[in-house]
């Protein structure tokens, strides 16, 4: 068995699970499932497929595993819950340390967050009342276009023509990209709208709590090219170039988190037993 | 004589907490008596007038959203639910103490309350004193004075009883006394840890106004203080010394709002004050009892630290001097929905409580339990941060 504290973080998403295998300061495993109906096993299989690929690390090895994102209250594995907002600033300081800003978007909600020199949240804004700036708003775009999820931002870098969506609710504004279609636009400037519609929400996240460099763009969304590119259009930023899986930094977050809190819990105890 | 003194405080707290419950017998008891009964629904009403004509007030605030579907039908949706639901208990003759209300006591608070008030008032006899919106102004002191005596005329006449200066100087004096017992009770929490969980103290203010009896009252909250304090002195510790000291503010809590306590401390969070109505705004101040008692009451309740104010000094001068007391380490605004005035406000607090580095979250809730997994993120996030 290594020496190495090796802690698990597990991110349970409203459309897929996540799970990071952290060993010493390095990543040693990860997982990225897909959310099923059973909260529980989704958590378990998740650390089942990071730990398959972690080199030699046992489930046993694990010395303590820390629980978040909206599934983190059916978590028995886990010592600890903590919520989505402080491990994705702890994850997205560990991925890039320069991050100030972070804009997450994931399956169900979307965040700003503001972040110090530590990876400790200075302050927050989130919207989990309405699909509008999540992940679901692009599936059910995708779905009008009958296209795969992952080639919309692609789709969306050949539009020749900023089409503008008005509507910000999801309902009417896959009606309204209807009638774009039906009125013959093409569908590649109809994305393009949907990609800034998305980005002006998001901007007006950001209204209260302020940007600063650098901007960090985390959550499964972060990864569609089209995606990124609106945002930095929209909110005059240039996001910064993630050298790790943009949608871990939660997992990570919360595995990160674990191994300080057990490094405490053991500094304790060591003071408890000179006590002694 | 109740009986007291060898009750354990479990059943100190339920006796609080289910007081309003209680009330209902204890009121229906009141009127079988011959008691008048007078329904408020704002800290700004004086109900030493009440108490000096031998009456009985009682808040007919509602906290349920259990008649918010009959208010509907004539109330629009968009409007704060506490107006709505008030409106719905009586509309859906629901409410036991809007049912024994012989008069109801509005105010000109906010725009919802004056235009509900019209439509209450074709159930039951209700009536509005004129509020003010300004604190400063001689010309808004003289309404308020005004609007005081024409309240005592207006109570005077319905119930056919003589408002004396000597039973109003009493009903200030007793008044005062359960101020300062309800204000003992929550700096209780000034030490750390606390001795009494938010949700405990919450109960004990809430339920205290459903408590009638002025002696019983103040006996049953000396008890409850004692038992509390010497518990603590026994080395029990009901709350975790690491638990982050929330101060609460925005408007009142009670019934179903209380989920917002209750999320604050499963969270790792424990509610040390509230500034709001509930709490501290309603208990901090007493009325003068040397000067001349309507002066007096005209310049306490004018003072009240409300949204509805403007400017509202008051509220920012009672929540940092909260802060420094109860050592916060941070606020916690809870605002229902469509409150224009505290949701406006907000930006106000948000800075003051900026400029003396107490980190602030605002955030806005209604009477269903539909938003409790979307307050518990932010909220637990919030704590997470401190």
């Amino acid at each position: 068995m290594s020496t190495e504290v090796i802690t698990a973080g597990v991110d349970i998403g409203s459309l897929s699970t996540k799970t990071v295998i952290f060993s010493g300061n390095k990543i040693a495993g990860s997982s990225i499932i897909q959310t099923g109906i059973n909260t529980v096993e989704n958590g378990e299989n998740g650390l089942k497929t990071a730990l398959a690929n972690a080199n030699a690390i046992k489930q046993e090895d694990l010395q303590f595993i820390a629980a978040t994102g909206y599934g983190r209250i059916s978590a028995p594995y886990a010592q600890k819950t903590i919520t989505e907002i402080t491990c994705h600033a702890r994850g997205v300081h560990f991925m890039h340390p320069a991050a100030r800003t972070i804009i997450d978007m994931g399956g169900q909600d979307c965040k700003a967050i503001r972040l110090d020199e530590d990876g400790n949240v200075t302050d927050f804004a989130m919207n989990d009342k309405c699909a509008a700036g999540t992940g679901r708003f692009l599936e059910v775009m995708a779905n009008v276009f009958k296209v795969p999820l992952e080639d919309l931002g692609p789709l969306a870098l050949k539009a020749t023509e900023l089409l503008s969506i008005s509507s910000t609710c999801t309902v009417f504004a896959e009606s309204e990209t209807i009638s774009l279609l039906a009125r013959g636009e093409k569908p590649e400037n109809i994305i393009l709208g949907i990609h800034h519609a998305i980005a002006n929400r998001i901007n007006s996240m950001f209204a209260r709590i302020g940007i600063e460099n650098d901007v960090f763009f985390s959550g499964g969304v972060a990864k569609n090219t089209g995606m990124r590119n609106a945002l930095e259009e929209v909110m005059h930023i240039t996001l910064a170039e993630p050298r790790y899986d943009p949608q871990l930094a939660g997992a990570l977050g919360a595995a990160i988190i674990a191994q300080e809190l057990l490094t405490k819990q053991k500094k304790k105890e060591g003071g408890q037993y000179r006590a002694l | 004589m109740f009986e007291s003194d060898n009750r354990q405080l479990p059943e100190i707290f339920e006796s609080f907490s289910d007081a309003r419950k209680q009330g209902f017998i204890a009121m229906k008891n009141l009127k079988e008596q011959g008691k008048g009964v007078v329904g408020t629904f704002c800290t700004y009403v004086p109900v030493e007038i009440f108490l000096a004509a031998g009456l009985v007030p009682v808040g007919l605030c509602s906290t349920s959203d259990e008649t918010i579907g009959v208010a509907e039908k004539v109330l629009p949706r968009n409007l704060c639910p506490l107006i709505k639901a008030s409106y719905g208990f009586a509309a859906a003759d629901k409410c036991p103490y809007m049912y024994f209300s012989d008069l109801v006591v509005g105010e000109t608070t906010c725009d919802g309350k004056i235009k509900m008030y019209e439509l209450l008032g074709k159930i039951k006899d209700v009536y509005v004193m004129e509020l003010p919106h300004s604190q400063q102004s001689p010309s808004s002191r003289a309404l308020w004075m005004e609007e005081i005596k024409r309240l005592k005329t207006r109570v005077e006449e319905k119930f056919g009883v003589q408002i004396t200066v000597e039973k109003l100087r009493q009903a200030i004096k007793e008044r005062n006394k359960e101020r300062a017992l309800l204000k003992n009770v929550y700096e209780l929490s000034v030490i750390s840890p606390p001795p009494l969980s938010g949700l405990q103290q919450l109960q004990i203010l809430f339920g205290a106004q459903f408590k009638f009896n002025h002696e019983q009252k103040v006996q049953e909250l000396e008890e409850t203080i004692n038992k509390i304090t010497n518990e603590y002195q026994n080395g029990n510790r009901p709350v975790s010394a690491e638990a982050k000291r929330i101060i609460v503010t925005g408007c009142p809590i009670g019934g179903v709002t209380e989920k917002f306590t209750r999320i604050i401390e499963e969270s790792g969070g424990v509610v040390t004050a509230y500034e709001n109505c509930t709490g501290a705004k309603q208990f901090d101040r007493q009325v003068n009892e040397t000067a001349d008692p309507y002066e007096a009451l005209c310049d306490y309740y004018l003072n009240v630290g409300c949204s509805v104010m403007s400017p509202n000094p008051n509220r920012l001068e009672l929540l940092g001097r909260l802060c420094d007391q109860f050592n916060a380490d941070g606020v916690l605004e809870m605002v229902l929905q469509s409150c224009h005035t505290y949701a406006i406000e907000s930006y106000t607090i948000g800075e003051f409580l900026k400029s003396r580095n107490i980190p602030f979250m605002s955030m806005e809730t209604d009477y269903s339990t539909g938003d409790t997994e979307q307050l518990k993120n932010r909220i637990a996030a919030f704590i997470e941060m401190l």
